[in-house]
């Protein structure tokens, strides 16, 4: 399973983005292989429209299966996410990414 | 003669003015007012004329052909609004998103993003006695306000004799809907209360129609409130406070019952003749 999680910065320490569409980075867990890799979402701030779509189409190329995240993506978002099969767990807003994976593995976050 | 009434703050009496104001004037000769605050449009909960007429308005939105289309990504790359993705062998439109520039469908290769038809909102006529009210509201879940606005000025503009006083009652806050509502007018009229928060979004208000290049005066509605800072500001860059209407329980009695108040209360009634005589004094200017 590709994990993918909207943070602030680019470790396990770093605090989660609870934002969809403006998300700072991504952080893609490969379960398999246990490799952490990071994308750079920062572009998204020059884009004044549409944020929640572009964003889930930078998502989409990153091939995740599972996405954890705070609010939860908007309208338009969410109907890319749905059309690219990502299955969203929210409610990790408030936390580090560690913790985040932890509380899904524990079944502790509410699924989108 | 076209009049916007806008104002940084919402609620601070732009809909009280436009209505009171165009009623009142309307007692006297042929009148216009329009409601351009087209996402919660609220003028007609104080003016119950008789109903004209309805006309739908539309926008323009591009729509998918998968047959035609080959999935070069062109369409995406030119939107400046994300409102067209491709995602693998699909293309998605988000029609709220669209501001109908039809980049995508001109530079479409294959044609395959033909424009059609998509409903946002309504204009419906009323008359009462002198007065023609024009209101114009965008549906639910629509985002384009400023495309609705720019239809609904050329609806006026088509259709009545320019000659009698348009009043436009403007949507609040200083972005593109309100650019939309004040640029083709001879004056605004900024309505504010005399609070920390009225004075902030003033500025901001002031600063858009310096930047519009607009004659504008300001009104300090609800005065007795709040503090001295609206004066102090008008006065220190030389804005003009076109009349002062005070605090009052009475009135917001009335407002709240959907009664208009120049019929009511005289001093009401004196303080917006005054107000129409400084802004057709500054028009003659």
């Amino acid at each position: 399973m590709k994990i993918a999680f909207t943070t602030k910065g680019k470790d396990w320490d770093s605090m989660m983005d609870p934002r969809f569409g403006r998300t700072e980075f991504f952080l893609i867990y490969n379960e398999e292989n246990e490799e952490l890799s990071i994308y750079d979402n920062r572009a998204i701030e020059n884009e004044a429209h549409g944020a929640g779509p572009k964003t889930a189409q930078e998502l989409f190329a990153l091939n995740p299966d599972i996405l954890i995240t705070g609010n939860g993506p908007g309208g338009n978002a969410a109907t890319v996410l749905e059309k690219a099969g990502v299955i969203i767990y929210i409610g990790a807003g408030q936390m580090t990414v560690k913790e985040a994976l932890e509380a899904y593995r524990n079944n502790k976050l509410e699924k989108f | 003669m076209k009049i916007a009434i806008a104002s940084g703050k919402g609620g601070t009496g732009k809909t009280t003015i436009s209505t009171n104001l165009a009623s009142c004037l309307s007692e006297s000769e042929p009148v216009i007012l329009v409601d351009l605050d087209v996402e919660e449009p609220n003028s007609g909960l104080f003016i119950r004329g008789k109903l004209l007429d309805e006309y739908l308005q539309y926008k323009m939105i591009p729509e998918w052909e998968k047959k035609t289309c080959t999935l070069c990504g062109e369409c995406q790359e030119v939107c400046n609004y994300n409102a067209i993705i491709q995602l693998g062998q699909t293309i998605m439109v988000f029609p709220e998103l669209c501001h109908s520039c039809f980049a995508c469908s001109e530079l479409c290769p294959a044609d395959a993003l033909p424009m059609v038809q998509k409903e946002i909102g309504w204009i419906r006529t009323y008359q009462l006695n002198q007065l023609n009210f024009i209101e114009s509201r965008l549906h639910i879940g629509e985002e384009q306000s400023t495309q609705l606005i720019a239809q609904t000025n050329s609806f006026v503009r088509d259709n009545y004799n320019q000659d009698m006083p348009v009043i436009f009652d403007a949507p609040p806050g200083t972005s593109c809907p309100v650019i939309e509502a004040t640029k083709h007018v001879d004056f605004v009229i900024l309505v504010t209360e005399p609070t920390p928060f009225g004075v902030h979004d003033l500025k901001l208000a002031v600063d858009t129609m310096r930047e519009l290049n607009k004659p504008f005066g300001v009104v300090v509605n609800r005065f007795g409130i709040g503090n001295n800072e609206v004066f102090e500001y008008c006065e220190n860059e030389k804005i003009q406070i076109l009349a002062k209407f005070p605090n009052s329980r009475e009135v917001a009695e009335l407002y709240s019952r959907g009664e208009l108040i120049y019929d009511k209360i005289p001093e009401f009634k004196n303080e917006l003749m005054n107000l129409w005589n400084k802004v057709k004094k500054e028009l003659h200017n």
